[in-house]
C-alpha cells in the first residue's frame, strides 16, 4: 500500500462491462509526508474519496480484488489517510 | 492504469489459439500533459477503441480480467475510452474538442 | 521476507470493509546485521501481531501469501507483518531485540 494525493477524474463512458460503476482518479504517489515522487497514475475509487485527500492505494491484481467482481484494474484506492505518525512526526489529511 | 494514445491496428494471421479474435492496437503511453512517454506497445482491446482515441491501460495480471482476456495470456488490455479528464477542478481532455485526437 | 523496524504509524477511518479493525504500521527495511534501516518506507498490515513502533519485525511483501495468512483469499493487501523478532544469530553473536 503505497500513500497518494488525489489530482483529479477520469470520465469514461464507453469501458469494459465490469467497470461500470466504478469511479476513476487520478493520482498522484508521495512519500509518507505527502511530497509528490514518481509518475501520475489513474486508480479505481474502493472509498468515495474527494479532490485533494491524502490516500493509500494498491497495485497490481491486489487491486483488483477490492472490487467483487475483480474487474480489470491495475491500481485502486482502498483508504483515506487520517494521520501519519513517522519518526515522531506527526501528519494529517491536511498535508499539502 | 495510464492515459495512451491509440496510434495504430496489429494484424497477425499466425498466431497462438488463445489470442484468437484479437484486436489488437498499437498504443502510445501518455503523461499528465498528453505528451508520449515511454516506447509504444501492443495492447489488445476489449472496448472496440479507434485509431487517435484516448484510452485507459490496465497492466499486468490484471489485464487478464477483460471478458475477452479471461484465462488468456495477456499483459496490456484497453479497458476504456476516455471521455473526460479533469485536473485540480479544471478540464484539461474532452472527447471530440481537443486537439491531436482525432 | 525482509528484515524491518516499525517506524510510524497510520490511522485511516474511511477504508476498504476487509481492512476493517485492521492496524496499519509503517515499516522500513533494516540490515540484521549493522541494525540501520534503509530503503523505502513500506506500509504492511498488522492483523493479530501486536507489534509496535520500535519494533523488528519480519514482513512479507507478496499478494497471495498475503491472502492466505490473512484468512480470506481475496483481500487488497500486498504487504504485511507475520512476526516478530526476539534475536539474531550470526557468526556465534546474538543480537536481542526484545
Amino acid at each position: 500500500m503505497h500513500p497518494a494525493k488525489i489530482l483529479g477524474r477520469v470520465v469514461a463512458t464507453h469501458k469494459e462491462d465490469s467497470l461500470t460503476g466504478v469511479k476513476l482518479i487520478i493520482l498522484q504517489p508521495t512519500d509518507w509526508e505527502g511530497n509528490p515522487i514518481d509518475d501520475y497514475l489513474v486508480a479505481a475509487d474502493a472509498v468515495s474519496a474527494g479532490y485533494d485527500e491524502f490516500v493509500f492505494f494498491v497495485e497490481s491484481m491486489e487491486a483488483a480484488v477490492a472490487f467483487s467482481n475483480v474487474p480489470p484494474i491495475d491500481a485502486s484506492i482502498v483508504g483515506i489517510i487520517d494521520g501519519v505518525q513517522l519518526d515522531d512526526e506527526y501528519y494529517t489529511r491536511s498535508v499539502k | 492504469m495510464k492515459f495512451a494514445k491509440v496510434v495504430g491496428t496489429v494484424v497477425s494471421t499466425q498466431k497462438d489459439e488463445n489470442a484468437e479474435g484479437w484486436k489488437m492496437m498499437i498504443v502510445q503511453p501518455l503523461g499528465l500533459d498528453f505528451k508520449p512517454r515511454g516506447d509504444s506497445m501492443v495492447a489488445t482491446d476489449a472496448v472496440g477503441a479507434g485509431e487517435g482515441e484516448l484510452v485507459l491501460l490496465t497492466s499486468g495480471s490484471s489485464a487478464r480480467q477483460t471478458k475477452v482476456t479471461k484465462n488468456r495470456p495477456c499483459d496490456l488490455v484497453i479497458v476504456a475510452i476516455v471521455d473526460i479528464v479533469e485536473k485540480e477542478g479544471e478540464v484539461i481532455f474532452k472527447k471530440f474538442e481537443t486537439k491531436g485526437f482525432d | 521476507m525482509k528484515l524491518a523496524r516499525v517506524v510510524g504509524n497510520i490511522w485511516a477511518t474511511r477504508k476498504a470493509t476487509v481492512l476493517k479493525n485492521k492496524r496499519m504500521l509503517l515499516v522500513q527495511p533494516m540490515d540484521p546485521i549493522s541494525g540501520k534501516t534503509h530503503g523505502k518506507v513500506m506500509m504492511a498490515l498488522c492483523d493479530k501481531i501486536d507489534a509496535g513502533i520500535g519494533d523488528v519485525v519480519l514482513v512479507m511483501d507478496e499478494g497471495s501469501s498475503a491472502g492466505q495468512v490473512l484468512g480470506i483469499n481475496s483481500r487488497p493487501v500486498r504487504t504485511f507483518i507475520f512476526g516478530i523478532v526476539d534475536e539474531l544469530e550470526k557468526d556465534g553473536n546474538i543480537v536481542k531485540y526484545t
